[in-house]
């Protein structure tokens, strides 16, 4: 399992052109001009070997997996629990078991928020999370805190658009149950000192979930290293498919949790007098699970490490860089945030110009970007704006892309005077 | 900038965008209405004062693009003064147009929003402070949102 995290250490050349020629999406055209694209925070084009891994499960045949005794299912089962094994790598868990395949990140919150916070909290009792939060990583645990009559506790964020340490840990509390923040934000791509704050957490006993869907892409996780209790990822957000995501848990708290949903394939033995359930991973894996996704997103991983995660992370880094040069130095635009250390995206809006007619815009051009909230409304909130553009990288932009943002935002300007 | 995004933003669109019509509450005789556009966030509030059976004055406040903000802007003087039944087929006829692609000719300036139908995504800015208006004037809701659509 360390072998694949001791090679991706090893650096090497990055060639973007070769990245891009695995993607056959990059090759097409919007409104007849070649696709720039710029919202990886919100999902990822496939590269080829992503595509083929799925389409060879369908052909070489497919089968259910640990159940059949025929040779279709066991291969099948194969495949889906060498993926988990691939995730568990990726992430650096000590541990396959370790890994729960779930339909997304959205998921994986939620499977926490109730198989593991509900039991534990009483009236009064809080989580805390952070106001950079997506609503994945809100609304799981306003739901359980209102059923329980327990509190969520926001630490705010600065004008940096950074985390408000201090602060976070001056909300620590002796009534704190649970902690949930993200890796990195997907609105001001912030990245968090996930380490240090989990110390933070650990050192008032309180246990921590990472929201790892924009990190996991873009920067090298090691859940072992940062002594997570939970890291969620998502697939479609990483260059695999869309349905499928990850949760990472400690194997001794796994183990105490009960089931988050019942059916088919999480138990050991159903009787009218009860059920008794599998040993995690099955026991949170009700269902058929989405084999297809799990093997798609194992093949995302392959590529994302062969690529090696220091590389993508410093080739990203030089390109959105250069994105916030360029956009810091036009007139009227206001970039959100100006954290220190800054992975994938750049928020931005343009005074007197509305995030959507900015984006019309560069759709008009073949650049795509997400105008919106993101769902993050309580950070818009934070910063006073309804809504911004967001510019997302990916491992596949160029720092020529960023140039031409920049020409599509200065037209913007023009019709916009 | 190609063809169908002039189309889109054209100079009577961007001059009702900087310079709204109508911006404004009115008194608290007026029923308002707060249109929701989820998706994006824009909120525009429609206020209308009827008498009569006509709409005596209308205004709307809120933040938007400019494809919002000037539909409901023009909006604003496209029914003023007009009896409610007159008003709420204006509101069809818009409607019509946006939606389903007919020619709204008999809109006057307003047949400008034509060319939103290009842009399936802007269809609802087009139309936040329509549905707004028009659950003012038939008072069936106190808040629209443009996720009824369909």
């Amino acid at each position: 399992m360390n072998g694949s995290h001791q090679a991706e250490r090893t650096s090497r050349r990055y060639d973007v052109e070769e990245v891009r020629a695995q993607f056959p999406a990059l090759a097409g055209k919007v409104r007849g001009k070649p696709l720039i694209y710029l919202d990886n925070g919100a999902t990822t084009q496939k590269p080829k070997a992503v595509i083929e891994a799925i389409e060879r499960l369908y052909a070489d045949g497919y089968g259910n997996v640990h159940r059949g005794l025929h040779e279709l299912s066991e291969r099948t089962t194969q495949a889906y629990e060498r993926a988990r094994v691939r995730i568990a790598a990726f992430l650096n868990a000590r541990d396959a078991r370790e890994v729960i395949f779930t339909r997304g990140a959205t998921e994986a919150i939620n499977l926490v928020a109730r198989s593991f916070v509900a039991p534990r909290l009483e009236q009064g009792d809080e989580v805390l999370i952070t106001e950079m939060e997506h609503h994945s990583n809100i609304v799981p645990w306003q739901l359980v805190c209102e059923e329980k009559q327990a509190k969520l506790v926001v630490a705010p964020v600065n004008d940096d658009g950074e985390l408000d340490i201090s602060a976070f840990e001056a909300l620590l509390s002796d009534r704190t149950r649970f902690a949930a923040f993200t890796h990195v934000s997907n609105v001001l791509g912030t990245v968090n000192p996930v380490g240090q704050l989990v110390r933070l957490c650990h050192h008032r006993g309180v246990p921590v979930l990472v929201d790892g869907a924009q990190a996991a892409p873009r920067l090298r996780v090691d859940v072992q290293e940062f002594d997570a209790d939970f890291y969620v990822l998502s697939g479609h957000k990483m260059y695999g498919p869309t349905g499928i995501g990850a949760l990472y848990g400690k194997r001794d708290l796994l183990a105490e949790m009960p089931p988050y949903q019942g059916g088919g394939e999480m138990i050991l033995e159903v009787k009218w007098s009860g059920t008794t359930f599998q040993e995690p991973p099955g026991r949170f894996e009700a269902g058929t699970p989405n084999i297809e996704g799990a093997i798609g997103l194992a093949a995302a991983v392959d590529f994302l490490e062969e690529l090696g995660m220091d590389a993508i992370e410093s080739h990203e880094r030089a390109v959105a860089a250069r994105g916030v040069e360029l956009l810091a130095g036009m007139p009227r635009v206001r970039i959100l945030g100006m954290p220190h250390e800054r992975a994938g995206a750049i928020s931005f809006s343009i005074e007197g110009v509305h995030p959507h007619d900015v984006a019309a815009i560069l759709d008009g051009d073949g650049i795509a970007v997400r105008a919106g909230h993101h769902c993050a409304q309580p950070l818009m909130e934070r910063f006073g704006v309804p809504a911004t553009v967001r510019a997302s990288v990916g491992i596949y932009n160029t720092e020529r892309e960023m140039d031409a943002l920049a020409q599509g935002l200065r037209k913007v300007l023009e019709v916009f005077p | 900038m190609d063809e169908a995004l002039r189309e889109l933003y054209q100079e009577v669109i961007l001059d009702h965008y900087r310079h709204p019509r109508n911006f404004g509450k009115l008194d608290d005789e007026a029923r308002s209405v707060l249109g929701n556009n989820p998706l994006c966030g824009d909120r525009i509030e429609v206020h209308v004062r009827v008498c009569d059976g006509r709409v005596e004055a209308v205004g709307f406040e809120g933040t938007g693009c400019a494809i919002s903000t000037a539909s409901a802007s023009m909006m604003t003087e496209a029914v003023k003064g007009k009896p409610i039944e007159e008003a709420l087929a204006i509101a069809k006829t818009f409607h019509d147009m946006v939606m389903e692609g007919a020619p709204g000719e008999e809109l006057g300036t307003l047949a400008v929003f034509h060319g939103v139908r290009e842009y399936p995504s802007r269809i609802k800015c087009a139309t936040l402070g329509w549905h707004a208006l028009r659950a003012a004037l038939e008072q069936s809701q106190q808040v629209v949102t443009t996720e009824a659509d369909g």
